[in-house]
């Protein structure tokens, strides 16, 4: 019965709760278990098993007084990077020991206001700068997949590493993630689940810690299309505590879903096609290419042109803003203090001590780019270059419909590889990062297999605010490609 | 453009940080590499170009300028390592 209910999708398990034949305090005491059984993998920083059950109680309320929500009573994860209320929220740092909000995040909100049940707080890189997970004060997450034949443990991916890990392993029905350069697309490809990226002002930034506030970004991370569209609505909306909010009304993304993207354009940008690309990421995109014809739909070859300087812009853009966001990390509103003689040798004792080293990269390249001397030719050079890559694809989108590039160059790879070399740990998101900067949406499905048996990922990028698009094309794609693998390891 | 000893001592005394010293020479050399990789942007031609400064073309929204929230002192200083009578308490500042 406990696996039953934990092999549910979002959509199945709401029309069982809807007929009455579980209850949501059954569906989440399902899920608390899972996500007991399933501690290896290091998904969760924090469990919030009795809130989940105090949550489910209510919702089960809620129900019987005919009041039920979007996500009525279903049991997810909460990144944590999202400021839950009197809850740990740690940013996966040591900066933040301690640290309980006093306040919630207003896609946090949205979902309890839709009915959903908080499982617990999920693991992530370290102020989610990372595409492994493995930059986490609370360590690495444990992919739940395995090579065939090979049983070292793998990266989920990062930096939502944790909530990709919980998902793909069954422990949670959907996951909150955020994307500043690729963090819910690519573990969402590495752990064989749907991971959606909306447009940049879709989902209140309110109340989520930090990182690149121009980037910066939140979405669902799922087990299918369907549910990601039923997640994103709950997520998403206008608010005016964060003033890039757009105040525009919130589809209603399922219906978006026709299944009929006859007639449609799809664009295949031929800069993806980078150097020294797997031939198996090769053969993946055209079978999707192909998928999207049968079903059809026109391929329309396009031209981005700046492709290629779009990661050493994101590296100049991304940093810059992460020096300034986290000059609040002092030693005196939240978290850890080291003492010192002085209010300045406090500062350093507490930032030196708290951060951990892809973070101090970061904070330091940051500074750097936007000290006096190197402000223009670092970050006006790169926020110009920002300009011609958007141009790029508002170029594109007035022939085609929607993108398709791959997710990820490749598949995941063992904990502890790629660590002691940044600049190859950041070309994982090569093909991620191009939409961040114009704030497109995109989302990453699962399509296929490596030849070691491993889950690998298909884009597709819409138009600003046209997630439904997306979603119906997304939809299309996700049917023809049949994904049905299962990981190594699923919680029980 | 390549960073020594020097300058990584010098940023990150600006950004607050204490970095050891036997960290320097190779925080050094991996800023140097990551700022060699990201030299390719002057290859391209940019003059005339708007920087970016609002990915969505938006307006930014304007309110009323009255106080619409605040009050508890304690609340804010509820995460604080050490706070007292409603302030945030650090070492003397003043001599």
């Amino acid at each position: 019965m406990m696996s039953d209910l934990t092999n549910l999708t979002i959509t199945e398990a709401r029309d069982l709760l809807a007929k009455g034949e579980a209850s949501s305090k059954e569906l989440t005491e399902a899920h608390i278990g899972a996500m007991e059984s399933a501690r290896s993998l290091n998904a969760f920083i924090t469990e919030t098993p009795e809130k989940a059950l105090a949550m489910a109680e209510a919702s089960d309320v809620r129900r019987k007084a005919g009041t039920a929500g979007l996500l009525e009573g279903l049991p997810i994860g909460m990144k944590d990077l999202f400021c839950t209320e009197g809850v740990l929220t740690t940013a996966a740092s040591h900066i933040l020991d301690g640290f309980h909000p006093t306040y919630e995040s207003t896609v946090s909100q949205n979902l309890w206001n839709a009915g959903a049940v908080m499982l617990g707080k999920t693991n992530l890189d370290e102020f989610a700068m990372g595409s492994s997970n493995m930059t986490s004060h609370y360590g690495g997450v444990e992919s739940p997949w395995r090579k065939a034949g090979d049983n070292r443990p793998l990266v989920p991916g990062g930096s939502s590493g944790g909530s990709a890990a919980a998902v793909a392993a069954r422990c949670a029905l959907g996951a909150t993630g955020t994307d500043t350069g690729g963090s819910i697309r690519q573990p969402a490809a590495f752990c064989g689940i749907v991971g959606m990226k909306p447009t940049y002002g879709r989902c209140s930034r309110w109340g989520i810690v930090a990182f690149a506030s121009s980037l910066d970004q939140a979405g669902p991370m799922t087990r299918t299309v369907r549910d990601s569209a039923s997640m994103l609505r709950a997520m998403a909306g206008y608010d005016a505590k964060d003033s890039t909010s757009v105040n525009a009304p919130v589809p209603d993304y399922e219906a978006a879903m026709t299944g009929n993207i006859k007639g449609m354009k799809i664009g295949i940008p031929k800069e993806y096609r980078v150097d020294g690309m797997p031939t198996e990421i090769d053969a993946l995109w055209l079978k999707g290419i192909k998928w999207l014809e049968e079903a059809g739909a026109e391929m329309v070859e396009i031209s981005l042109p700046h492709t290629r300087y779009a990661l050493p812009t994101y590296y100049i853009i991304a940093p810059a803003e992460a020096s300034s966001n986290l000059a609040r990390y002092d030693g005196v509103r939240y978290g850890l203090r080291e003492e010192g003689a002085t209010l300045d040798e406090m500062y350093e004792a507490t930032r030196g001590k708290g951060f951990g080293a892809e973070v101090l990269r970061r904070i330091l390249m940051g500074t750097y780019v936007l000290s006096a001397g190197y402000y223009d030719a670092y970050y006006n050079k790169a926020r110009k270059v920002r300009s011609l890559i958007a141009g790029d694809f508002a170029k594109a989108y007035q022939k085609v419909d929607a993108i398709l590039p791959p997710t990820a160059p490749s598949a995941a790879f063992g904990m502890g590889d790629k660590m002691d070399d940044p600049i190859a740990m950041y070309l994982l998101d090569v093909f991620t990062v191009p939409a961040s900067l114009a704030g497109l949406p995109g989302i990453s499905i699962p399509a296929g297999l490596s030849q070691d048996g491993l889950p690998l990922g298909l884009q597709l990028l819409g138009k600003a605010f046209d997630e439904e698009t997306v979603f119906k094309v997304a939809g299309v794609l996700e049917e023809a490609a049949g994904f049905d693998a299962k990981p190594a390891f699923l919680a029980a | 453009m390549s960073v020594d000893k020097e300058t990584v001592a010098k940023i990150a005394r600006l950004a607050r940080v204490r970095v050891d010293e036997s960290h320097k020479e190779a925080l050094a050399k991996e800023l140097s590499n990551i700022l060699g990789w990201i030299e390719q942007l002057s290859e391209l031609d940019t003059d005339g170009v708007e920087p970016m400064t609002s990915v969505v073309s938006m307006t930014l929204p304007l309110r009323e300028d009255k106080v619409t929230d605040g009050g508890y002192p304690d609340k804010v200083t509820a995460n604080a390592p050490e706070a007292a009578h409603g302030f945030y308490a650090v070492p003397k500042v003043v001599e």
